[in-house]
C-alpha cells in the first residue's frame, strides 16, 4: 500500500523509538520490523546475529544495493543487586553518566519491572563536589524488598530507558533511539518512495544489530549479502548551541553525504548529483578517516564494496532526548531512491575507482 | 485517584493558580467558608462542633519546584533558571513543557565531548531547553521570558506500593488536607494551602498574619535520602516504615511534648512512626508557629525519594498512614489539652 511518505516515516519513528532494541537484543523490535517491511510488500528474512533484511527485486536483477541501518540502541545491562535490593548496573553502548540520574528505565528481567535512577552515596563525591556522578555510584529502584527484587531480576539482565518520543516544533521529533531507527525509517521511506519508480536492481535493506559496540552486525550481513554496492544510513551529530565549534551540519537542512576515504568517491558524486536533480536538500560531511558507521565496515567487507553514507542530522546524540527534524528523514529516504533507480544497467564504469 | 490529578497539575511557585482552582473546586462544597488572600494562599474553614472546640490549621503548600525561562537565544533555544532547589544533575536528557509546548535539555553528545569534561556537573547556565525553533522570532511566539517550565512526568505505580511523580512535595500534604475534609470532627479546622513554600515559605508567612489557630499541622513531603547516603543516620527517613514526625529543621524547633502526644496516638493505633533524623531544611511550620503569640505546631511528612525531581518516589502506605494519625488527632483528646505550657 503507498502511503504518504512523510506519515510514513513519522509511524515507523513512534512504533521503533519507544521500544527496547539495546545492542545484543534487539529481537523485541523483530515484529514491529515484520509489519513496517511486509506491508511494504519486502521479502524478510533473519540471521544468526539477528539481523533483520527487508528485500525487493528489481526489475531485470543484475546488481544488488545493500542499504543498511542499525537497529540497537544503547543501554545498560545488571552487574548485581546490593543487599538492600538496589540494581547495579554498566554500560552497554557509549551512554553518558550524567544522562542518567532520575532517568525512568525498564528493567527487562523475569518479566518487564519500571524503575528510576537514583544514586548512591560517593566518597569522591563529597570531597569534590565539582565531580559528575559516576555511573558506579547510580542504582535502580524498582520499589520491591530485597528477595522480590532478587526473584524478578538477575545480572545480567538488560536495562532500556523508557521514553516515549514526542514532536517540537517544526515537525522535529525528540525521545531516545533515534540513532538509528530515524534510519530504518529512512528505509522504509525509500521502498515506498521505490514503488512509484521502476528500479532495475536488487534492494537489501538490512536493520542491522550491534553497532555501538563495533559495527558487529554490518560485518556479518555485508559478507552475506557480498552485494556490488551499498549504502549506510544513520546519524551524525547536528549543531547545537554548545557545539557551534566542533559541528557544521544543521538540523532542518536535508541528509548530510559524506565524502572522504570511507566513501566511494562515484557513489558521493551520484548521490549529491540525484539530490540537486531532484531538488532535495542535503549538506556535505567531511569525513578524513573512517567513518563511526556501519559504511566503516561494509567497504572491507568481500573484495571490497563501493559504499556510499547518508546521515540523518541527530541533536543530543545518545541521551534520551535525541532530536531529529522529519523533514530530513523524509529527504534521505528520497534521496536514496532517486539514486538506486538511476543506477545505470551496468554500474561496471560507474563504479571503477 | 486525587493524589494522581494532583501531581500531573503544574504549579511552580508563583504560579499555583491551576492547582488552586482545582483544589478549591473539589473541596467547596465541604466547608463552610472560603478565602483567597492577596499572595494566592487558598484558606477554607470548617467551623467546630461548639464555640469551646479548638481551631486546628492544616497546612501544605501548592508550588512545586520547576524552571523559570530568563532568556531566548538567537537560535531559539531558551536559557533557565530553577524555580526551588534543583539539582542540576537531573535536569540532563529530560522533555519539559512550557505551556503546550514541548521541549527537550540535551547535551554535547558523548563523543563530542572532551575526557574532562565527561566528569564536570552541567551547571544551571551550561543548560538550555530545545523546543524545535529555528530562530529567536519563532520561539517568541510560543514563549515569553518569564513563562514556567515543567517536569514532564507521568504518576506510574512503581513495585508493590511505591508511586512515582513529580511535584509529590507537597501535593501529598494537598491531596491528605483534601480527603480530612471529606468527614466533620469536633474541632474546627482551617486549611491553608499555600504558595511559594519552595522560594523560601513565603506564602506561609502571609499566613500566620491573619490566621490564629489554637494548634497547627504541616503536611509534607520530606527527603528519604535512604538509597544516596550510606550510614542509616543519614537517611533522615526511610520508605514504608510510616510518617515522619519532624523533631527540629532550620526553621523550627518543634516542642518535645508535642511530639510525644504524636508518638503516643501512634502507638496506641499500631500507626507506624518515624523521627526525621535531619535538621536540615524547612517548611511552612517555620511561619505558622511564629504567627501572632505562637502557634503549637507540628509537621508530619510523607518519606519521598527524589525529592525536588521529576522522578520522586514515595510509599503508598506510608500515605494512608498519615491520613489515619491525622485523622487520629484531630479525633482525639489531644488538641483540646493545649492550654499547657511547655
Amino acid at each position: 500500500m503507498l502511503e504518504n511518505s512523510y506519515d510514513l516515516a513519522k509511524e515507523v519513528i513512534f512504533t521503533l523509538s519507544g521500544k527496547a532494541g539495546v545492542t545484543g537484543y534487539e529481537h523485541r523490535l523483530y515484529p514491529s520490523l515484520e509489519e513496517i517491511f511486509g506491508s511494504l510488500d519486502c521479502h524478510l528474512d533473519r540471521d544468526f546475529m539477528g539481523n533483520f533484511y527487508a528485500g525487493k527485486k528489481g526489475d531485470d536483477g543484475k546488481l544488488s544495493v545493500m542499504l543498511a541501518a542499525h537497529m540497537d540502541e544503547i543501554g545498560l545491562m545488571i552487574t548485581h543487586i546490593d543487599n538492600r535490593g538496589f540494581i547495579h548496573f554498566t554500560a552497554v553502548g557509549g551512554i553518558d553518566g550524567r544522562t542518567l540520574l532520575c532517568q525512568e528505565v525498564i528493567v527487562h528481567g523475569k518479566q518487564e519491572v519500571k524503575g528510576i535512577i537514583s544514586s548512591v552515596p560517593s566518597k569522591v563525591q563529597s570531597n569534590n563536589a565539582k565531580n559528575a556522578i559516576d555511573i558506579s555510584k547510580l542504582v535502580i529502584d524498582i520499589g520491591y524488598p530485597k528477595d522480590i527484587v532478587l526473584s524478578l531480576v538477575k545480572p545480567g539482565d538488560i536495562i532500556s530507558i523508557k521514553r516515549t518520543p514526542f514532536m517540537l516544533l517544526n515537525e522535529k521529533i525528540a525521545g531516545k533511539a533515534l540513532d538509528d531507527r530515524a534510519g530504518i525509517a529512512v528505509l522504509a521511506v525509500c521502498f515506498n518512495e521505490l514503488s512509484k519508480l521502476n528500479h532495475r536492481h536488487n534492494v537489501l535493506a538490512v536493520a542491522t544489530v550491534q553497532e555501538e559496540v563495533g559495527l558487529r552486525g554490518a560485518t556479518t550481513s555485508s559478507n552475506r549479502l557480498q552485494p556490488d554496492l551499498a549504502v549506510a544510513i544513520d546519524v551524525t551529530h547536528a549543531q547545537t548551541l554548545d557545539t557551534k565549534s566542533q559541528v557544521s551540519i544543521q538540523l532542518g537542512k536535508g541528509p548530510a553525504i559524506t565524502v572522504g576515504p570511507n566513501i566511494h568517491p562515484k557513489i558521493f558524486t551520484e548521490l549529491t548529483g540525484c539530490a540537486r536533480e531532484s531538488r532535495i536538500p542535503y549538506q556535505v560531511q567531511a569525513v578524513a578517516g573512517e567513518t563511526g558507521t556501519d559504511a566503516r565496515v561494509i567497504q572491507l567487507s568481500g573484495q571490497g564494496i563501493p559504499t556510499g553514507l547518508i546521515s540523518i542530522p541527530l541533536r543530543y546524540m545518545h541521551t534520551s532526548v535525541e532530536t531529529a527534524s522529519l523533514g530530513d528523514i523524509v529527504d534521505s529516504g528520497k534521496l536514496l531512491a532517486c539514486f538506486i533507480a538511476g543506477l545505470p544497467e551496468d554500474a561496471e564504469d560507474l563504479l571503477c575507482c | 485517584m486525587l493524589l494522581k490529578e494532583l501531581c500531573q497539575i503544574n504549579g511552580v511557585s508563583g504560579n499555583e493558580k491551576r492547582v488552586r482552582d482545582f483544589i478549591l473546586e473539589r473541596i467547596q462544597d465541604k466547608v463552610d467558608s472560603w478565602q483567597m488572600d492577596k499572595i494566592g494562599n487558598l484558606v477554607v474553614k470548617k467551623k467546630p462542633s461548639s464555640s469551646d472546640q479548638p481551631i486546628v490549621l492544616l497546612c501544605a503548600h501548592m508550588d512545586e519546584v520547576g524552571l523559570f525561562i530568563t532568556e531566548i537565544t538567537a537560535d531559539g533555544y531558551l536559557k533557565f533558571q530553577p524555580v526551588g532547589g534543583i539539582d542540576p544533575q537531573i535536569l540532563v536528557s529530560k522533555p519539559v513543557s512550557i505551556g503546550s509546548i514541548q521541549g527537550v535539555i540535551g547535551t554535547k553528545a558523548i563523543h563530542l565531548q572532551r575526557k574532562e569534561e565527561r566528569k564536570q556537573i552541567l551547571n544551571f547556565e551550561e543548560l538550555y531547553i530545545d523546543i524545535g525553533a529555528n530562530t529567536k522570532e519563532e520561539a517568541e511566539k510560543e514563549v515569553k521570558i518569564g513563562d514556567y517550565a515543567f517536569f514532564n512526568s507521568h504518576f506510574e505505580i512503581i513495585g508493590q506500593d511505591y508511586l512515582k511523580a513529580k511535584a509529590l512535595d507537597d501535593r501529598i500534604g494537598c491531596a491528605l488536607i483534601m480527603e480530612i475534609l471529606d468527614s466533620s470532627f469536633a474541632c474546627g479546622i482551617i486549611a491553608a494551602f499555600t504558595v511559594q513554600e519552595e522560594i523560601g515559605l513565603r506564602g506561609s508567612k502571609v499566613i500566620s498574619n491573619y490566621v490564629q489557630p489554637d494548634f497547627a499541622i504541616i503536611v509534607e513531603a520530606t527527603r528519604a535520602a535512604d538509597i544516596e547516603e550510606e550510614n542509616e543516620e543519614a537517611w533522615s527517613v526511610e520508605l514504608s516504615k510510616g510518617p515522619a514526625c519532624s523533631l527540629m529543621d532550620s526553621a523550627t524547633i518543634y516542642q518535645s511534648r508535642l511530639i510525644q502526644k504524636v508518638s503516643n496516638i501512634a502507638r496506641n493505633h499500631h500507626i507506624p512512626l518515624q523521627f526525621r533524623k535531619s535538621t536540615a531544611a524547612a517548611n511552612d511550620a517555620g511561619n505558622i508557629h511564629k504567627g501572632g503569640t505562637g502557634v503549637p505546631t507540628i509537621t508530619l511528612s510523607v518519606p519521598c525519594r527524589n525529592i525536588h525531581s521529576m522522578s520522586s518516589v514515595i510509599c503508598k502506605t506510608d500515605y494512608e498512614y498519615c491520613l489515619s494519625l491525622l485523622r487520629l488527632i484531630l479525633q482525639g483528646g489531644f488538641i483540646n489539652a493545649e492550654s499547657e505550657y511547655p
